[in-house]
């Protein structure tokens, strides 16, 4: 029992309640999802199956030359768990056409580029399938800023966005998912041998037993090392979280006019739907 | 009081008059005949995350648009959430009351909340007073979803002698974590609506909505609790839908009996004891004893 387990039958009926509604009041009952063999899009290719039906989702496999090759096998396990039928795009041509000519290198370089290449892919596949991109970044990644702006992280709606990594791993056991996919590191898989863990320096319940504490239950840093923690470490997420904000931010607008977007022109997304 | 009550749970749209109108006459052509009051949630008429639709969808009591509830009024006691536009052009989250094809009272929401996912106390002005309606159903103390947290908005209606507490709310589903069971939002407000009728002895309707605005969800719960404290009626799910319950005198005056606990009540020491903390109702009083002296 950990302080943030969740009620995963509960999470689950809200989080198909706001799929269906959310999807709806954008006039579609389809959704687009990337499914990369991890348990983020495995869990959200379940919620929109419980959703609208199986039938209604593309579940988009979007592989790279270098990428692991189980990534795909699991990937393929979830749809067929889920009865979901499945779309490979090699996205090799696309991302190597800029990449190679380029000379690109850097490993965080190529990465974002293969992630906004998927993003490119989806976002074409959502028209052609008349759905809705659904995003698969759990709170965990979002506030220590563990994504790609425009890549990952561009999607309509998201329903893990709230969710840390361990009510994920959660949710993922509550609907049943194949076991492979929910004990296996969790990678990017953006190079090879990649693991989130690796690359972060810490692990997921190392960082959410802090996060949650920061952002859910408003402790300060002081509370924090009162109860136990590093105070290293809750600086290092601290910062972590401070300096990706710009990532949960919409671009900035520089206000001239009398009224601006951004600023004081403000309606929900929702607006009259 | 004898008073059939219907509570309607509903999943308003964002901002279209039109269609909620549409949606409210059809809660209420349905309950003509079976019931004497239907109790919508807060804003029902508008939605609730508004922001710049505020001004946009703020109606005067005297507005045409209103004319369909108004004539339906005539069959049955509507108690419906609305921006109110004031003479001075001061908007308001409002609670409307029809009975007999007139305006019988408009509450004006008094604890505004500006804290949090919440922002009214930029777009609302509060209310100032607790106006005990007199219906020929009952009387009846309405109050919009924060007003319920400061007990003396239900306190100064049990003075009154309220039958009923009509509790018009557009809260929040929130708070998933085990064990629950079930939305910490919605246990929270169990607790308060059971208190109210408990302590105050009186009958409760909460009209709570469902739905989403933006990914905010509301926590549904609409129920029906009698002066004992017992739900008589509920809605657990998180869909839109009706109950249906029977207010009446004798569970009053039952409870009451039991615990006589506004008979009992000293209202004159609280006077004093909040004159230490409001100085000018210490002035008020001294002037008005001079006056009588």
């Amino acid at each position: 029992m950990s302080e943030l387990d969740i009620q995963p039958q509960l999470v689950s009926e809200l989080l198909v309640g706001f799929l269906r509604e959310e999807v709806g009041s954008a006039g579609l009952e389809r959704t687009v999802v990337g499914l990369s063999g991890g348990v983020d899009s495995a869990v959200v290719v379940a919620l929109c199956a419980r959703a609208f039906g199986p039938q209604n989702v593309l579940s988009v496999l979007l592989p790279y030359r270098l990428s692991n090759p189980r990534s795909a096998r699991d990937a393929e396990l979830v749809a067929r768990h889920l009865g979901l039928a499945t779309k490979c795009v090699d996205i090799s041509p696309l991302a190597d056409g800029y990449l190679e000519p380029a000379g690109i290198q850097d490993p965080r370089r190529r990465g974002n580029v293969l992630a906004r290449c998927r993003m490119t892919v989806l976002y074409d596949l959502s028209v052609e399938w008349r759905g809705l991109v659904i995003g698969t970044s759990n709170k965990s990644e979002i506030l220590l800023g563990y994504s790609t702006q425009w890549g990952d992280g561009a999607h309509a709606l998201n329903p893990l966005g709230d969710l840390y990594k361990h009510q994920v791993y959660q949710l993922a056991r509550f609907l049943d998912l194949p076991r492979e996919v929910i004990e296996k590191s969790p990678s990017a898989d953006l190079f090879e041998g990649q693991t989130d863990e690796a690359e972060l320096g810490f692990t997921y319940a190392e960082a959410d037993r802090v996060l949650y504490r920061l952002v859910d239950r408003r402790y300060s840093e002081d509370e924090l090392v009162a109860e136990g923690f590093e105070r290293g470490f809750v600086g290092q997420l601290t910062a972590r979280v401070v300096a990706s904000q710009f990532k949960r931010l919409p671009p900035v607008i520089a206000k001239v006019s009398r009224r601006s977007i951004g600023h004081d022109f403000r309606y929900l997304r929702d607006w009259k739907r | 009081m004898d008073c059939r009550l219907v509570v309607a749970q509903t999943n308003p749209a964002l901002g279209d008059l039109g269609k909620n109108l549409e949606d409210h006459l059809q809660r209420i052509d349905a309950a003509v005949g079976t019931a004497d009051l239907i109790l919508f949630p807060e804003l029902s008429l508008t939605g609730y995350f508004l922001r710049d639709q505020v001004e946009e969808v703020a109606l005067t009591p005297e507005d045409a648009f209103l004319r369909p509830l108004l004539e339906r009024s005539k069959h049955i006691s509507i108690a419906f959430g609305f921006v109110e536009r004031s003479r001075e052009g001061r908007l308001y989250n409002a609670l409307g009351f029809l009975e007999d094809g007139r305006f019988l009272s408009v509450h004006r929401k008094v604890h505004l909340v500006s804290y949090g996912l919440f922002d009214e106390g930029r777009d609302f002005a509060a209310g100032e007073q607790f106006k005990l309606i007199e219906s020929r159903h009952g009387r009846f103390g309405p109050l919009i979803c924060e007003d319920m947290w400061h007990m003396p908005s239900a306190y100064s209606y049990f003075l009154d002698d309220a039958d009923a507490l009509l509790v018009a709310s557009a809260s929040p589903a929130r708070g998933v974590e085990a064990p629950g069971p079930g939305l910490a939002s919605q246990r929270t407000w169990n607790i308060l609506l059971q208190a109210s009728a408990l302590l105050y002895r009186t009958w409760v309707a909460y009209a709570s909505r469902v739905g989403w605005e933006d990914g905010i969800g509301f926590g549904g719960g609409s129920r029906v609790l009698d002066p004992q404290a017992n739900t008589r009626a509920a809605l657990e799910g998180l869909e839109p839908g009706v109950l249906a319950a029977s207010m009446d005198s004798g569970a009053l005056r039952r409870a009451r009996s039991e615990l006589p606990l506004r008979r009992d009540e000293k209202p004159g020491i609280l006077a004093a004891e909040l004159a230490r903390h409001v100085p000018l109702l210490s002035a008020l009083s001294a002037e008005h004893a001079l006056q009588h002296e």
